[in-house]
């Protein structure tokens, strides 16, 4: 029942094969097995059981409020949950209990879904791997897979097995190891320059990123508000579309959402990919891209070929300017929306009483780890008045470029953009952690952060099993406003690739009921 | 969204911070994009002389003082510039605070409607040029009651540009001559205000209090285009008779609706401006005035005596009457400016370029709003003097005491008497007794229907000049009476008999001999004198020129 996607369950849940308490139980009991996967920070057993009740009542008198009633769903945890701690993986706000939803938490509860638990990620959202949170690193489920684990058996042992997991990328990794690994059926990320796709591409899972302006932020703690954009995961493209209808939409709390109503995200299933016209940038085709991930790409684009869709190479010129100039407006905005963390309000504060000043050093000194003060640091170096026309404004303008340069590829007639989401496939933490945060960032965000910088939707579908049996995820990227043509695209791609399911018997003991669909297998329960 | 968001922290804790310094805060309104003094363009007005700072010591050059205002004006509105929270003055501490107003993470801000409304018609009254566009900044810095770290201004592309503001001084030795004066204004911009910091000396805390944090602030920055703290404070009072006349605010200095900081420089006429200071938080029309005129002083005796000018903040000591240094600490500050990223361009429309079909709840159309504008006090006045024939600083005084226009004009609508008799009246006897017993228009003890049955009485000649004056007296000591029973009561009709005023003067005479000779002999004053006497026996309740008559008419028989 659990391997099932969204809407198999919902299907599930509407014919009475499984209630929601069975299925919320079957998700704790999981979240509980795979603790040691470090994918939540806060299990909101009680919350989710309570709502599973409300559910079952609902669909008992045959009133259930849509698909999501009763799907088991988790949040990242830099979305603010009415009185379920948020804590951005941080000192500064542990133990932090927000007295209100963010809008697109209050769409999922408002529909019924059951609140699972708040998922790590790096504090803040500052990082590419998950790693760099206070409550410790996420492990990618796939280190744990029947898959990964016989290629590993092939070749000479590791001297300590344990100590090569592999990390999920991020920054919303936590939301993809929770969704990989089976504890729910969808789970919100952020995406400021790719931390909703990074994760998904190294987990195995879909990861979506809207356009901006389409879904609130209200309530999602802010990385860079001109960037952020509230991301889903699920484990294939349709939930992923049934997620996004839920949560689009214009909210009066966020003035930066559109006004204009939402189309339905339905999706077509598409049997003809003739008179799509996939692009190809060439300046995605970078040093650093693993063979690997190349030869799937250029798979990928002659998939669609022999399919009759027209493959064309195409030239993001800007590209090569992305990455410094998303740390200089990065930097500046996070030097900004940080400046709230006083220490008074809310959230931590030291016990230096001296003086006001002291008292605000040493809070945001205990309160944030050093990448987040490295980037306020940097950000207010930028923002000085003497150094604000030379990096801030130029940054600026370099944005500009890169946001035309996409502007100028759908012109010339081009649906969708297809490019790799990482370079490469998940890593181990040993590996990883060898590099500063800011140069795994770089390199993380290679193929995803433009995006943002164009306000564009973009999705990442996993592919296949590299050598290693580790996923390798595609990024399909669309016009602006254009999610549900991306969302077809994609499901298109998807069911061309079928891209195997995670086996994840060894972890999680007997899968025989987790993975079949008997309908009274409750056996999971501890 | 008020208090209850509190949960999160233990009460006793709830916005105290414990032992912390009181040092000057840094920013707190500061000017937005404005460098050093030697920027701003001198201005012809500035070289107007000054007699009071300015007088030349034999040999020296002579000085001119430049000033310049920053004005904040508090938005009358029901609720905040970005939130919903309600604004109220001295609601209970915290009471009035939603979850963005305590900046809470992951709030947004949505720009209220009528603080934009209130923004454009100040932009209109004020001759200014509204911006279509414009856009939001934030503007950083640490202080307890700035809880994001930065306050939302327009420090870019503010609403509003390029306007003036016309006031009028008053100079000559009965202060009746009219100079009038146009100060430019370079921009207003909208902005939030900060919350209140309550020092707690005792033990040695600070408490804050958030219901001000978010209240949406005019800020009105006026051109240094005068010269003297009279200026100033005339400036400052006309466009608070303005703000007051549309509605946009209150604009009540002493409740920090209305709060004015001046950037003063002297200089040589015909010289560069000198370095500027800029002295804060100004809150009467008085100590605006006073502060100024000492600050030009001040500077001009550093700069004779040797000294210089720094470009410092410094704040006024009304209580010792002088201008002091606010310790700057650290020095430059840096507000590290940038652009709000959550709030869009703001977007206002005129009939013209109106979108066909918008939501009119969406878009805020200028000419509709300039439609709207009410009567503003320069036209006011001119009506004044047009209508009743009214000095013209008699319509200002009217006009610069709150309520005294509409007791006037209610006095107006019940009375006989002439205009300029009820308009001598009003701001003489019944002004004087307000300003006497430091009263508000609206706490006198005297209505406007009182005052007009006074005066119908006064112009019946049922009552003479002084009976009506000690009827007023009486009024305003025993409320409830009317001014018939009071004359009644107290017997101040003028005598209506003849004859037996005749008998009075006659019986006068005949007791003063002496007088009578010292009048024959040709002493005129001495009839002054038996006018007195009569008036005394009938006990002030005849007219002196039917006395003078009688008597004269007498003495000749």
């Amino acid at each position: 029942m659990l391997g099932r996607t969204l809407r198999e369950v919902s299907v599930a849940l509407k014919q009475g094969q499984i209630t929601p308490t069975e299925l919320c139980q079957k998700c704790l009991s999981l979240i509980k097995k795979t603790k040691f996967l470090n994918a939540y920070i806060t299990v909101s057993e009680e919350v989710a059981l309570k709502q599973a009740e409300e559910s079952e009542e609902r669909y008992k008198k045959g009133h259930s409020l849509g698909e999501l009633d009763g799907i088991p769903v988790a949040v990242k945890d830099n979305f603010s949950t009415t009185g379920i701690k948020t804590t951005c993986a941080s000192n500064m706000l542990k133990g932090y209990v927000p007295p209100y939803n963010a809008t697109v938490v209050q769409k999922l509860l408002d529909q019924g879904a059951l609140l699972m638990g708040k998922t790590n990620l790096d504090e803040f959202a500052m990082g590419s791997g998950s790693t760099d949170g206070v409550f410790g690193p996420v492990k990618n489920p796939w280190s744990y897979s029947k898959q990964y684990r016989e290629k590993r058996k092939q070749k000479p042992h590791d001297e300590n097995e344990d100590t090569n997991w592999l990390i999920t990328g991020g920054s919303s990794g936590g939301s993809a190891a929770a969704v990989s690994a089976f504890t729910c059926f969808a789970a919100l990320g952020s995406d400021t320059g790719g931390s909703t796709r990074n994760p998904a591409g190294l987990c195995g899972v879909v990861g979506l990123k809207p356009t901006y302006g389409l879904v609130s932020r209200y309530g999602l703690i802010p990385l860079v508000n001109s960037m952020d954009v509230p991301g889903i995961l699920t484990r294939c493209v349709d939930d992923a579309a049934t997620v996004l209808g839920v949560l689009a939409g214009h909210d009066c709390k966020d003035s930066t959402t559109v006004q204009d109503p939402v189309k339905s995200f339905i999706l077509p299933s598409l049997t003809d990919v003739s008179k799509l016209c996939i692009g190809i940038p060439k300046e995605y085709l970078v040093p650093e891209l693993s063979s690997e991930v190349q030869s799937l790409w250029s798979k990928a684009a002659k998939l669609f070929e022999s399919e009759g869709a027209k493959v064309i190479e195409v030239s993001l010129p800007h590209t090569s300017y992305s990455i410094v100039c998303y740390h200089v407006l990065c930097t500046s905005e996070v030097a900004s929306n940080m400046a709230r963390f006083d220490g008074l309000e809310y959230g931590h504060r030291c016990d230096i009483n001296v003086s006001t000043e002291a008292m605000y050093a040493a809070t945001r000194r205990e309160g944030f780890n050093d990448v987040v003060r490295g980037r306020i640091l940097s950000g207010n170096f930028f923002l000085l008045k003497e150094n604000y026309e030379n990096y801030f404004i130029k940054a600026q303008k370099v944005r500009r470029l890169i946001a035309n340069d996409f502007v100028n590829v759908f012109n010339s007639g081009v649906d969708v953009l297809l490019t790799p989401t990482t370079l490469s496939e998940a890593v181990p933490y040993v590996e990883f952690i060898k590099e500063d945060n800011r140069t795994r960032s770089a390199q993380g965000d290679i193929f995803t952060q433009a995006v943002n910088m164009a306000g564009l939707p973009a999705v990442s579908v996993p592919m296949a099993l590299s050598n290693q049996g580790l996923p390798i995820g595609l990024q399909f990227i669309g016009r602006a406003f254009c999610d549900q043509q991306l969302l077809t695209v994609a499901k298109w791609f998807e069911k061309q690739v079928q891209f195997p399911v995670i086996q994840l018997q060894e972890i999680i003991g007997d899968c025989s009921s987790v993975f079949e669909n008997d309908l009274a297998s409750v056996s999971v329960k501890q | 969204m008020a208090a209850p968001m509190l949960r999160w922290c233990c009460p006793a804790r709830r916005w105290i911070l414990a032992n912390i310094d009181r040092g000057p805060r840094h920013g707190r309104g500061a000017p937005t994009g404005s460098g050093s003094s030697g920027k701003r363009g001198q201005s012809s007005v500035a070289q107007q002389l000054l007699a009071t700072a300015q007088k030349p010591r034999k040999g020296e050059h002579q000085w001119a003082a430049v000033v310049g205002l920053e004005i904040h004006a508090q938005i009358s509105s029901n609720s905040k510039l970005f939130s919903g929270s309600q604004v109220h003055f001295a609601a209970p501490p915290n009471s009035l605070v939603s979850f963005f107003d305590a900046s809470l993470p992951g709030t947004l801000p949505v720009l209220n409607r009528r603080c934009v409304e209130a923004a454009v018609m100040t932009g209109l009254a004020l001759n200014c040029h509204i911006n279509k566009k414009s856009l939001f900044d934030r503007k950083h810095y640490f202080y307890a009651d700035l809880p994001a770290g930065y306050q939302i201004t327009q420090q870019r592309l503010p609403i509003a540009v390029k306007g003036s503001l016309a006031y009028s001084v008053f100079v000559g030795k009965n202060r009746n001559q009219v100079i009038n004066k146009t100060v430019r204004i370079k921009q207003i911009q909208l902005e939030q205000d900060s919350g209140k910091s309550l020092h707690d000396d005792l033990r040695s805390q600070t408490l804050i209090d958030l219901n001000r944090a978010g209240v949406g602030l005019l800020e009105v920055v006026l051109e240094p285009d005068m010269s003297c703290g009279e200026e100033a404070a005339t400036a400052v009072r006309e466009l608070q008779l303005i703000l007051q006349a549309l509605g946009t605010s209150q604009a009540n200095m002493a409740e920090g609706q209305l709060r004015v900081d001046a950037n003063i420089s002297v200089h040589h006429p015909g010289e560069p401006l000198g370095v500027r200071t800029e002295v804060k938080n100004l809150n009467s029309a008085r100590f605006l005035a006073k502060a100024i005129d000492y600050e030009i002083q001040r500077q001009i005796e550093e700069l004779e005596n040797g000294g210089e000018i720094l470009n410092e903040t410094r704040s006024f000591d009304c209580k010792l009457g002088c201008t002091v240094p606010m310790r700057d600490k650290e020095g430059k500050q840096d507000y590290r400016f940038i652009p709000e990223p959550n709030l869009p361009p703001l977007l206002l429309y005129d009939s013209a370029s109106l979108p066909a079909g918008a939501d009119p709840q969406q878009v805020i159309n200028i000419d509709q709003l300039r439609e709207q504008l009410p009567e503003l006090p320069s036209v006011t006045r001119e009506k004044l003097v047009q209508q009743y024939g009214m000095l013209p600083e008699h319509s200002f005084t009217l006009l610069n005491e709150v309520g005294l226009l509409e007791f006037f004009q209610n006095v107006m609508k019940e009375t006989r008497a002439e205009p300029k008799k009820v308009t001598s009246w009003v701001l003489n006897t019944f002004l004087g007794f307000l300003k006497q017993q430091n009263l508000a228009v609206s706490e006198s003890p005297v209505t406007p229907s009182a005052l007009a049955e006074l005066l119908n009485l006064l112009d019946q000649k049922i009552i003479s000049s002084a009976a009506a004056k000690k009827v007023f007296e009486e009024l305003w000591r025993s409320g409830g009476k009317t001014p018939a029973q009071i004359v009644s009561e107290k017997r101040l009709e003028l005598m209506q008999d003849q004859e037996a005023l005749e008998e009075l003067c006659q019986a006068t005479m005949e007791k003063h001999p002496q007088v009578v000779m010292d009048l024959k002999k040709g002493n005129p004053r001495a009839i002054n004198k038996l006018i007195g006497l009569v008036r005394k026996a009938t006990l002030n309740r005849a007219d002196p020129t039917v006395i003078k008559e009688m008597l004269e008419r007498q003495l000749s028989s």
